[in-house]
């Protein structure tokens, strides 16, 4: 059914649909609407599922590390400064091969405090074996909710998805609300090979010497990468009973594109505009909308981007020292490449601030004006001395 | 010469639910309590361990020595975990299982604390066992806030040992309006296993302070640990009592009191401890037992 909600509601029903069997969480903006509807939906009985109110988002991710070691399907949701107090449960989360799904609203890091739009919260958990979904639009973030346990349950690793905090969170926008029975259709019940069972006692998660704890570990980087002939599959059973589909990259207008756009989450939706002028103006601009970032699909963007001249990946986020993340990666993905496109690396709208298609046009302008990028990445839309728009690089 | 005490035999079940080939140092309290608690919990359990020395005592992979499921997590989560497993088996029909969470006493009064205070608020039906060893034992021997004053740790060297008095960590649970707290020894080992059989029948969250003497930490040979931890409940150091329902009861009463300084002066770690301090310590031990029979006299 076709309904008007908003991104953190697109989560809620996401996980009823799901039949997801416990939940915990701690409120924190903008995440704290996905755990309020969560709790009148198992208050009222329309979903049938534990809710253990913690009192921090450490325990909320310990909490389902439990549940579902004890063999039941388990959600979290968080944002921002929760997710990174969930840092070391994240890893033992991944290690211990739990399918958790958890939907982490990116929002920026203090100080200051700030609680809008920035994509740095889940990128610094990129190394903590959790498979990452970037989400444009409201249907997206439901649909992936489902596709998250499914895909999540196949190789017995966590996912995460997230969605920029308020440009989704707190905006509504029609969403195909789908039927139970139809998820169901798609979702089989969670019955996993291994749990905690007084009838067969093991033991999970014991010490583990140098003899065995490199080769566990490499098992998990291999299922990891699993992902990337599973994850298709998954689409496409997704397909056949949805009629929705979602690549691990979206394509926009690549055809022959000279310069690429990179992008995620909704500076995306902002970049299509750009795109669309562009080509008006008969440029040869495409986009690469970022769907999947862990496990990284390599091959995929040396495909889509291999035949560019330029590349512009544009970061809503910012490690010091290093610049944007998501340009870092793409950079190492296409090192291999003998023919590489240049890279050009746009820092813009940390902590929430607007990318406007006037911003998105501004960047693709100066690639196209410029050879060389930079070594350093180009902080769009800084305020200087004359303030407005410009580029600043170090 | 000492009177043992009368074991009665259908608690002592001949049912071992751990196994030889554990990793502890001998003598280890915690191995004794572990053996002594499955007793009385039997077969339909689940164990909780954060990081502690059951870490390791239980055995590395491929070897553990408990036969019901384990799980190990991280240091801080003993209580959530627990909560999380209680919720899922709670799903899956299988409420008769009982969760413990079998945590040292830096996993409980210093890192574990406030995932312990969120699952006993919540009122979880899980059980957690602190086992006090008064340091952190596994990594050598450092202060935690369960180390009793007068101690040396190697975080409390000569010129600097401890001097506050160790947390109260019974009187937190009982803030919580926790309906079960109790405390238990190695060298009471039918009132141990009463109390871990007993705690079935009761709703809501258990805890039980179950002191762990350690040979290295507390500088005593490993013979002589049960000894030392029932000289710890003859001196009112660690009384054997438990609280149900807000109801005290003093489980052992010992029939000739012992001066907290003979206790002290069988254990190699106090040996730095200064008069006033002792006295100090002493007079607390007084008063808290006072305390304890007064409560326990209440209607």
């Amino acid at each position: 059914m076709r309904q008007v909600i908003k991104g953190n509601h697109a989560v809620s029903h996401g996980v009823r649909l799901s039949r997801v069997k416990v939940i915990s969480a701690y409120p924190i903006t903008p995440q704290t609407t996905i755990v309020e509807q969560l709790s009148e939906m198992c208050a009222s009985g329309e979903l049938e599922a534990k809710f253990i109110k913690v009192e921090s988002e450490h325990s909320a991710m310990a909490a389902v590390v439990g549940s579902a070691s004890a063999g039941v399907r388990s959600f979290t949701a968080t944002s921002s400064h929760g997710l990174l107090l969930m840092h070391e449960v994240l890893h033992w989360t991944a290690g211990a091969r739990l399918p958790i799904v958890l939907a982490n609203v990116n929002r920026a890091v203090g100080p200051g405090w700030n609680i809008w739009a920035d994509q740095t919260d889940s990128l610094s958990q990129r190394d903590t074996g959790w498979i990452q979904f970037y989400c444009e639009s409201n249907q997206e973030v439901l649909d992936s909710v489902i596709m998250g346990y499914r895909l999540a349950e196949k190789v017995m690793l966590p996912v995460m998805l997230s969605y920029d905090a308020f440009f989704l969170s707190h905006t509504s926008e029609i969403v195909d609300v789908p039927d139970i029975e139809q998820v169901d259709e798609f979702l089989p019940p969670y019955e996993p090979e291994f749990r905690l069972d007084v009838n067969k006692p093991r033991m999970f998660g014991g010490m583990v010497g140098p003899d065995c704890y490199y080769e566990e570990r490499y098992v998990m980087f291999r299922d990891a990468l699993k992902v990337l002939d599973i994850y298709p599959q998954v689409c496409e059973q997704f397909h056949a009973v949805f009629g929705r589909e979602y690549d691990v990259v979206e394509e926009y207008r690549t055809e022959e594109a000279e310069i690429i756009l990179v992008t995620a989450g909704t500076i995306t939706s902002v970049s299509r505009i750009a795109v669309d002028r562009a080509r008006g103006e008969g440029k040869k601009v495409g986009l690469m909308k970022l769907r999947l970032f862990r496990p990284l699909p390599i091959e995929r963007w040396q495909k889509v981007l291999g035949n560019a001249a330029k590349v512009v990946v544009i970061d809503r986020d910012l490690c010091a020292g290093l610049g944007g993340v998501f340009a870092s990666e793409i950079r190492s993905a296409l090192y291999p490449l003998t023919n590489r496109p240049v890279l050009f690396s746009f820092i813009a709208g940390l902590g929430g601030r607007d990318v406007t298609p006037e911003d998105v046009e501004g960047m693709i302008n100066y690639a196209a004006a410029n050879e060389e990028p930079e070594t350093m990445p180009l902080f769009w839309g800084l305020k200087g001395d004359q303030g407005g728009n410009h580029a600043e690089t170090l | 010469m000492q009177k043992l005490f009368d074991i009665p035999r259908d608690l002592m079940t001949e049912e071992e639910l751990m196994q030889p080939g554990g990793l502890s140092c001998q003598g280890c309290g915690a191995t004794l309590a572990m053996k002594l608690a499955l007793k009385g919990l039997g077969e339909r359990t689940v164990v909780v361990i954060p990081a502690c020395c059951w870490t390791i005592i239980i055995g590395t992979y491929p070897h553990c020595t408990l036969q019901v499921p384990v799980i190990h997590v991280p240091f801080e989560t003993a209580a959530v975990a627990a909560s999380g497993i209680r919720a899922a088996f709670d799903v899956r029909g299988e409420k008769d299982v009982v969760v413990m969470a079998w945590a040292g006493d830096g996993g409980t009064f210093d890192i574990g604390l406030q995932a312990l205070s969120g699952a006993a608020e919540r009122n979880e039906d899980i059980l957690y066992v602190c086992y006090d060893n008064e340091a952190y034992m596994n990594t050598g021997i450092q202060r935690s806030s369960a180390t009793p004053p007068g101690a040396w740790t190697t975080t409390t060297p000569p010129g600097a040992i401890k001097e506050e008095p160790k947390k109260d960590i019974v009187k937190i649970m009982l803030a919580h309006g926790t309906p079960y707290v109790a405390t238990a020894s190695v060298a009471y080992p039918d009132d141990l296993v009463a109390k871990f059989r007993n705690v079935r029948r009761i709703k809501g969250t258990k805890f039980i302070h179950l002191l762990s003497p350690c040979p290295p930490g507390w500088r005593i040979d490993s013979s002589q640990s049960v000894k030392v931890a029932r000289m710890a409940t003859q001196a009112n150091v660690f009384p054997i009592y438990e609280i149900e329902n807000g109801g005290y009861t003093v489980n052992v009463v010992p029939e000739k009191k012992l001066p907290v300084k003979d206790y002290m002066e069988a254990q190699g770690r106090f040996r730095m401890i200064s008069k006033e301090m002792l006295n100090a310590v002493q007079d607390r031990v007084d008063r808290r037992w006072e305390q304890l029979l007064e409560n326990s006299a209440a209607p």
